[in-house]
């Protein structure tokens, strides 16, 4: 007899859709649907794909409580031994929606569930401490790695087979710690790591720190009359024809565009370069998604001092950490230059 | 890029439609918008329905600017 397994993925691996469909509610469907043909090369005959759950991003990301319950109730009449979400690569809220699934899986069902995500999704930090997530490339290019690598890891987990540590088996380390003898003592060990440093060798920690990056909240503005206001987003709203042409995924730069004497950001002159939701709305209207038109109208009313002449954009598809981090501190080196007090940052 | 901002000494509100992404990005004043392709509109209603609903996101951020905090905090209504 082979194990049941019930695959999760969104509208995109499904073949119905992109960003336009992304609102699509949770259906199933008996057997394979996408990659799930790769995984039933990679699990042979010991596990079978018995139903696909598919979902839209937006959906799951706007309903997340709703649609985890809809979907495990589809799940449930399959009866599955084991649940695999994705993998979702770099996409945040496919990413996010595997998470939050996969951990309602664990809580709900109780059965081993498997993920795949690019360290830098979202949905890593999100939900790593509740299931296993492979790492994976950060997109789907790295299909053929993660998929042989999730489905070893699931039939381990379906026959309850000891796993080995993050590193050997490709799993994202959970912060579980396991107790383990070693032959050197304590003492002895931390002197050779101490020496490898010193001559500057390489050496595995056996403890690694938790990062924590957070920034403490910088104090309010007390005077609001006195406030300038910049406006900064990641939803990609620019001039029409993208003159910078800022990526719609995976961006390697932010623009800075003049809006002095604009009341209105009109379909017109401004669009959005945004690869990573449908696009229609903010192309039809960019106050949607940067509302220059209220904050003029609460500028001439002396609500606040000023809206700053510049905003800033860029897309935040797929964008590295690394990336965004670079944009950011340019561009507050330049709000600051500019006298900006405070800013408004949209992300869609 | 929230938290960047917030690094470099501006005070800084987050209007996002996926909050607990915000929070784990670390952003410290959220306010939680419409929806992903039109977090300041609804393109279900009037132009004029919508800039309300605009008006009033953007006054709860500028609320939010002005509230002293000392942790991540979501303002709703």
């Amino acid at each position: 007899m082979s194990y049941r397994i019930v695959h999760y993925i969104n509208q995109f691996y499904a073949g119905i859709g992109g960003e336009e469909k992304a609102d699509i509610v949770p259906e199933i469907r008996e057997g394979i649907v996408g990659p799930g043909q790769a995984f039933k090369a990679a699990l042979g005959a010991e596990a079978e794909i018995v139903a696909t759950v598919v979902c839209g991003d937006s959906y799951f990301a706007s309903n997340m409580g709703k649609a985890s319950a809809e979907i495990l109730d589809m799940m449930k009449k399959y009866k599955p031994d084991a649940v695999i979400a994705g993998p979702a690569f770099n996409a945040g809220r496919y990413g996010t929606a595997c998470g939050a699934l996969g951990e309602a899986v664990i809580k709900e069902l109780g059965i081993p569930v498997v993920s795949g995500m690019y360290p830098e999704n979202p949905g890593v930090d999100m939900y790593k401490k509740s299931f296993y997530i492979v790492e994976t490339p950060d997109s789907a290019a790295g299909m053929r790695k993660a998929v042989p690598a999730m489905a070893s890891l699931l039939l381990k987990l379906l026959k309850g087979e000891k796993l080995g540590t993050p590193a050997v088996e490709g799993y994202i380390e959970r912060g579980v710690r396991k107790n383990k003898f070693y032959d050197k003592l304590a003492a002895e060990r931390a002197v050779d790591m101490f020496t490898a440093k010193l001559k500057g060798q390489p050496f595995v920690t056996e403890y690694p720190m938790p990062v924590f990056d957070r920034v403490a909240p910088n104090p309010a503005i007390k005077n609001m009359k006195d406030a300038v206001i910049a406006l900064v987003t990641s939803g990609g709203i620019c001039p029409v024809g993208n003159p910078d042409h800022i990526e719609a995924s995976s961006a390697s730069k932010f623009g800075e565009y003049d809006i002095t004497g604009i009341d209105d950001l009109t379909c017109d002159f401004y669009c959005t370069a945004h690869g990573g939701y449908d696009a229609t709305y903010a192309d039809q209207d960019a106050d949607r998604v940067l509302p220059v038109d209220v904050l003029r109208e609460m500028e001439r009313e002396g609500v606040f001092k000023k809206l700053h002449n510049k905003f800033y954009t860029t897309v935040g598809n797929g964008t590295a950490v690394a990336s965004s981090k670079r944009f950011a501190e340019e561009i507050a080196r330049r709000l600051i230059a500019d006298g900006v007090t405070a800013v408004i940052l949209t992300s869609t | 890029m929230v938290k960047e901002i917030e690094r470099a000494g501006l005070p800084v509100v987050h209007i996002c439609t996926i909050v607990p992404i915000s929070l784990t990005v670390g952003a410290n004043r959220i306010v939680p918008a419409v929806a992903i392709p039109h977090p300041l509109g609804d393109p279900s209603r009037t132009m004029a329905e919508e800039k309300e609903i605009r008006r009033h996101l953007v006054e709860k951020a500028l609320r939010a600017l002005q509230t002293e905090i000392t942790e991540q905090t979501v303002f709703t209504d």
